[in-house]
């Protein structure tokens, strides 16, 4: 090379080499950025720590405990010294981040300066930073301790973070390849290719910028072919600077992708059907005195300086070598025009014994006590095999004293292979051809485990999966080569650079009494720094043997456990899935400013302003609420009788059509677990009601004594909550309110009395369901309306009711109204412990039926007579609004029971609360001690009866008549989605209207018709409607039951095991109904369908890259497979329980989504946000929808 | 995070189930000793061995179903219909 080549980008620093056979920048550009205030400049490819070695610089942070200058060691990601903050990110792995135009780098933990730094000076207070220093020097006298914390914080080597970051768009996706293979190296490619070839899908992840592992500064040439290879094969996916972070059971593997435009990071949770493990061999340090001076660096980052980078490494150079890359870098350095002064050939007894220099090496001095002026120490002692992810995966490595280093154990089970460096050695070619065999193997089993699970997935079109061909390949052994074992030389030396543990602290943990690895690594903190072990494991191991006079294969492993690399919380936690659920008449609430109050996944209104006034309106007038959460269960089926008598601890067989009960359901131990009222609303067809925050639990708890307990009962259960809107209409004036409404309900007192329930027509809108209940203890109606025409009824009754006073009343006042009436919240008045007979419910428990659940505890209680008792209590002084959770206390401080519920009354202006006692305490007239959180204590009186208003219940039974129906306005239905501002009519609903071309768009498909269907998964009616579970098919014309000519326009999704879901056009529902439910009876056998029209939220997603975004969202292979055209499934979509049909069109992949209602808009939501990245569009509602 | 093997749709994720636990026969009600109650309310194997469980299939088709699954490596050989 001339002296001119070597000068020739002069422009980006004096140590720039001419250009190199394999590097990686790029000479035509050139960036500027900042180094702690100063401009350097770089070429594009270059990491922090190339562009700044290029410019001379060679001192890049200050070490954690003893704050000793450090500089390059390894040029990779791991390198320990050359951790910088980029702008308003802390601990940026400077010799793998890339340059960028104007980026502002500093170094971190140099407090005040990287050339000057003060604690610097903890060297020669070496006493306090010895082995265990953290237990020793912090912990007595205590009282010190947040002194001490102030201490250490300074100490602690991380960059600073700024709370004004803006936040990122941190991405998540999942992906579920045959073959994932952690490693881009020679044998990682040639495994990929191979597993390619036998026809797996590959996920290829390489933690560099660019494939190639060592061959890149090794053996440019041999490259080139493997990386074209690579690129050349279908079916590999390959992730650059991306990292393998854990395996976890089944092979779910974390990956962490950074090399995307625009997004920090990207989250891959991938499901592998093999992994192979590929991340070749990372060099290990020598441990001497001064090994952690600048100039001191391993063989590799010597060899990527030079080849990858064209930076010379230094001028007068020692180099210590122990193998062939000790070797090679020798004839590159000589190439890069460095002086290599002398070669200790470690092979041949040459050794090193410490290098001299503080802020650079200035001498080496050699183990014959020759001192050789240099400012450069290459060593290359051995390598250490990062077998984590074998480690995860269940394998112990064990250690081979020939080859230096641990091998794997073969224990990793097998779907967890190795390959490469960890595997064994060779030449290329043996290694590659070995890597070839392992991928080959590796897609066969791959193949065998999709073949399994396709045969197990119900989504599959009818075809049978082939079955793989293929006989197990045994994997070849590779050889293993001879390195000599060279750890630690005659001098103490740094062992773990992160944590600054020096050899030394090792051998006085050891003589402390801490010899064992595992105590002593502890105890020193070794191989817990942000290295985790990957340079430091076996020298400390070999340390620790050392001292001890054991052998390293005696001493121990670490154990690797995720993460393989730090990963940022970013990455983590960035994109985080909270599904939320608001009413139909949410809108609204938003609208007259309703307090918002969040009640687990539900935004209900608090109150709208005033929750006293709310709660005089509804006493004195007439009130509207919004209960829609309120749970709701449809039960049909000759056995729902049986089943309610054995969840409810009271009776039930002999409820009248168009009767209501309340019931109380109880957990096995007597608890109660949920309340709420149940109406007959046919022979075989209840309404089952539940608190808001039990319905999920009841479902559940309903389905297992169904299908576990009594499998043979005929029930079916179906979740209605959200497909009607409640509202409950209470106050004085709610009969004449309700009056003005509703038709084809008489509801005059004596034929529509408390405790009732009807259908009919409320505001226009066909099949509401009218309940005459009263948890407010007033005259009241609560109406379920179907959903989408809830706002609708709510405006017609606000308008009519307005000369009537009518008030809308949230959560606040009902919870007032029900204390005042002395009706208790099951989980308020409630806990954990609470049986029937401590929540006041005894009238409700009827031991005398056969059964119930939790009836033996009950039975008990009773015979007991002991326990908590709920009551009504009042304060004496009434202005004194006791806490909820007050404790009610003896005279000796002893707690008898607590406030369970308190509030100021507005109707009797002063406070009530209920109280959970002792039995002996209950009786009526008891006064009680109630000590107030500040300390008072108080008198209250336990009062006759739980309801501090209307005891007898006389509100309930007000005469009169409504005044009759007056003209409202017609129904609109609408969607739980907003359709924006250009909409149209279909039907009755508002949809909207302006349409899309995008390649990939997204639509509101709400307004189309929605049948539930029950009934056996392999009887006739599965046959009738010509659909299994997991599938979706257009409804045969030929069919014609129905009586309908367009039934091309119906589609039958086989949503659940005996569960279908049949779509039409908007407005069609009542006919599809007529329809199905006919071909249910042809079959005669127990079957049941239902209007769900109003109760799914249903979103089109059309679109080449639909599954592109859906894998954001979505954790189902979406392969066609496992789920081709017609597939049907339901899974987790942005964690939220969504029915998936797959129905393309014109050969364009479409999906169709349904989920409850209330989170239609948050379904919507967040597809479009997945979608952002792949340009979608919202598309109007169809004029004829195409099914 | 484990898959498990619905008898309904394949292998899912484990975050798709409620996991139920061991299957603990319900004793007769008419006949029952508070020993034996509580037996069957709080008593559970909990070994480190093979156990037969019980899981719902929350997220997915919403069947209860039995597994048997060793509770050391989560191992899983059988996994059946309720019904
Ligand atoms: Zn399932």
């Amino acid at each position: 090379m001339s002296q001119q080549d070597t000068h020739a980008a002069r422009g980006t620093g004096r140590m720039r080499l001419g250009p190199q056979r394999g590097e990686v920048i790029d000479r035509t550009r050139t960036l500027s950025f900042a180094w702690n205030g100063r401009t350097f400049s770089a070429h594009p490819g270059d990491t922090i720590i190339s562009a700044l070695a290029a410019a001379g610089e060679s001192c890049f942070s200050r070490s954690f405990k003893y704050h000793r200058p450090r500089g390059l060691l390894t040029a990779s990601f791991h390198d320990p010294g050359c951790m910088v903050q980029v702008d308003d990110e802390p601990n940026v792995r400077g010799a793998h981040r890339l340059v960028e135009q104007g980026m502002r780098v500093s170094s971190q933990d140099t407090w005040p300066s990287l050339r000057f730094d003060v604690k610097a000076t903890n060297r020669y207070v070496g006493r306090f930073l010895s082995a265990g220093f953290y237990y020793k020097t912090f912990m007595k006298p205590e009282f010190l301790w947040p002194a001490y914390q102030k201490v250490l914080r300074r100490f602690v080597h991380a960059g600073a973070i700024s709370p004004n970051t803006p936040h990122e768009y941190y991405d998540k996706r999942y992906a579920h390849p045959d073959v994932l293979i952690a490693g881009g190296g020679p044998a990682g490619m040639a495994a990929a290719v191979a597993a390619a070839r036998a026809g797996a899908r590959v996920l290829l992840v390489e933690e560099e910028h660019q494939l190639g592992g060592h061959l890149r500064w090794a053996d440019p040439a041999a490259l080139v072919d493997l990386v074209a290879e690579v690129h050349a094969t279908e079916g590999i996916e390959v992730l650059t600077n991306s990292a393998v972070l854990g395996r976890y059971d089944d092979n779910w593997i974390a990956v962490v992708q950074r090399n995307l435009p625009g997004i920090p990071e990207r989250l891959i949770k991938a499901r592998a059907r093999t992994l192979i493990v590929a991340g070749g061999l990372i060099e290990r340090p020598y441990v001497f005195a001064g090994n952690d001076t600048p100039g001191v660096m391993l063989s590799t980052a010597a060899r990527r300086l030079i080849n990858l980078y064209a930076v010379k490494p230094g001028n007068r150079a020692v180099v210590l070598t122990a193998n062939d890359s000790g070797d090679a870098a020798v004839s590159d350095l000589q190439r890069a025009g460095v002086e290599v002064v002398h070669v200790a050939d470690a092979r041949a007894g040459g050794d090193i014994l410490r290098v001299h220099g503080r802020q650079r090496v200035t001498a080496v001095e050699l183990a014959d006590g020759r001192r050789i002026k240099a400012d450069l120490l290459v060593t290359a002692t051995g390598w250490t095999a990062p077998t984590s992810l074998l480690n995860m995966a269940g394998d112990v490595p064990v250690y081979n004293p020939r080859a230096a280093r641990f091998l794997p154990g073969g224990k990793a089970g097998g779907s967890v292979l190795a390959v490469g460096g960890i595997a064994g050695d060779g030449t290329l070619d043996q290694l590659c051809e070995h890597a070839a065999t392992v991928g080959a193997e590796a897609a066969r089993r791959a193949a065998t485990r999709r073949y399994i699970q396709l045969q197990a997935v119900p989504t599959r079109n009818g075809h049978a999966p082939a079955e793989p061909s293929g006989e197990e390949t045994t994997i070849p052994e590779l050889p293993v080569a001879e390195h000599p074992e060279l750890c630690r030389g005659k001098t103490h030396g740094i062992v773990d650079y992160s944590e600054d543990v020096s050899s030394k602290d090792l051998f006085m943990a050891v003589r402390e009494g801490y010899d064992s690895a595992e105590l002593a690594k502890r105890y020193t903190t070794a191989t817990m720094g942000p290295l985790q072990g990957k340079l430091e494991t076996i020298n400390a191991i070999a340390v620790i043997a050392e001292a001890t006079s054991r052998t390293i294969a005696e001493t121990g492993t670490t154990t690797w456990r995720p993460m393989y690399v730090p990963v940022t919380l970013g990455a983590l936690a960035g994109r985080i899935f909270e599904p939320v659920r608001h009413s139909p008449m949410q809108p609204w609430h938003v609208k007259n400013n309703a307090k918002p109050l969040i009640a687990g996944q539900w935004i209900r209104p608090d109150h709208y302003g005033d929750p006293a006034a709310e709660v005089r309106a509804v006493r004195n007038g007439v009130g509207i609420i919004d209960v829609t959460p309120i749970g709701k269960l449809d039960l049909r089926g000759p056995d729902v009788p049986k089943l309610l008598n054995l969840l409810y601890v009271n009776k039930w067989s002999n409820l009248g059509i168009g009767r209501v009960r309340y019931g109380v359901m109880c957990a096995e131990d007597g608890v109660v677990f949920d309340d709420g009222v149940t109406g007959r609303l046919g022979a075989d067809h209840y309404l089952m009601s539940t608190t808001s925050s039990g319905a999920a639990a009841v479902w559940e708890w309903v389905e297992n004594w169904l299908q576990t307990e009594h499998p043979e009962w005929q029930v079916h259960v179906t979740p209605m909550t959200t497909a009607y809107a409640s509202i409950n209409v209470a106050g004085p004036q709610s009969r004449e309110l309700v009056g003005r409404l509703t038709e084809g309900v008489d509801l005059s007192p004596e034929s529509f009395g408390y405790m009732n329930v009807r259908t009919g027509r409320v505001a226009g809108v066909d099949d509401c369901v009218l309940w005459r209940i009263g948890f407010t203890g007033e005259l009241s109606y609560e109406l379920h309306v179907p959903a989408s025409y809830g706002l609708h009824v709510w405006e017609a009754l606000l308008e009519h009711g307005k000369d009537l006073g009518v008030q809308p009343f949230g959560m606040e006042a009902q919870r007032i109204l029900r204390l005042e009436k002395g009706h208790l919240i099951v989980g308020q008045d409630t806990d954990g412990l609470t049986k029937a007979y401590s929540a006041g419910l005894d009238w409700a428990v009827k031991l005398d039926k056969d059964d119930f659940v939790g009836k033996p505890e009950l039975a008990w209680q009773k015979e007991r007579g002991d326990g908590i008792r709920l009551v009504g209590v009042q304060p004496v002084d009434g202005r004194i609004v006791p806490p909820e959770a007050s404790q009610i206390i003896t005279s000796r401080g002893k707690i008898v029971g607590r406030i369970t519920s308190s509030r100021m009354s507005p109707t009797l202006n002063r406070s009530i609360c209920l109280a959970q006692v002792d039995a002996a305490l209950a009786a009526p007239g008891t006064d009680v001690t109630v000590r107030l959180p500040d300390g008072r204590d108080i008198t209250a009186r336990v009062m006759p009866q739980l309801a501090h208003v209307d005891p007898e219940g006389k509100r309930q039974e007000i005469d009169g008549r409504a005044s009759g129906l007056r003209p409202h306005a017609a129904p609109v239905a609408r969607s739980p989605i907003s359709p924006g501002d250009a909409v149209t009519r279909i039907a009755d609903w508002t949809v909207n209207a302006r349409p899309s071309h995008a390649a990939l768009t997204i639509a509101d498909y709400t307004p189309l018709a929605k049948i539930g269907v029950r009934g056996r998964h392999d009887g006739a009616l599965a046959g009738a409607l010509g659909t299994r579970f997991g599938r979706a098919q257009r409804l045969a014309s030929g069919n014609g039951r129905r009586g309908d000519s367009d039934s091309d326009s119906n589609l039958v999704i086989g949503s659940g095991p005996g569960e279908w879901l049949v779509l039409g056009d908007p407005g069609s529902q009542d006919k599809l109904l007529t329809g199905v439910r006919s071909v249910a009876e042809e079959t005669g056998e127990f079957a049941s369908a239902i209007d769900l029209t109003h109760g799914r939220a249903m979103i089109r997603l059309a679109g080449e890259r639909c599954a592109d975004l859906l894998a954001k969202v979505c954790g189902i292979d979406l392969s066609d497979e496992f789920t081709p055209d017609g597939a049907a499934f339901r899974t987790s979509v942005a964690k939220l329980v969504t029915d998936v049909v797959r129905i393309d069109q014109d050969g364009v992949r479409g999906y169709i989504l349904h989920c409850e209602r209330s989170s239609g808009q948050y379904l919507f939501d967040s597809l479009l946000d997945a979608g952002a990245g792949f340009g979608i569009e919202i598309d109007g509602f169809p004029t004829s929808v195409a099914l | 995070m484990i898959q498990l093997p619905c008898p309904w749709c394949g292998p899912r994720n484990a975050t798709e189930f409620h996991h139920r636990g061991e299957v603990t026969p319900r004793p007769e009600v008419a006949s029952v000793t508070p020993e034996e109650w509580r037996r069957y309310l709080y008593f559970r194997r909990n070994a480190c061995d093979w156990v037969e469980e019980s899981w719902y299939h929350a997220a997915g088709c919403r069947r209860f179903f039995k597994v048997r699954r060793h509770t050391s490596t989560n191992e899983i050989v059988q996994a059946g219909r309720v019904q």
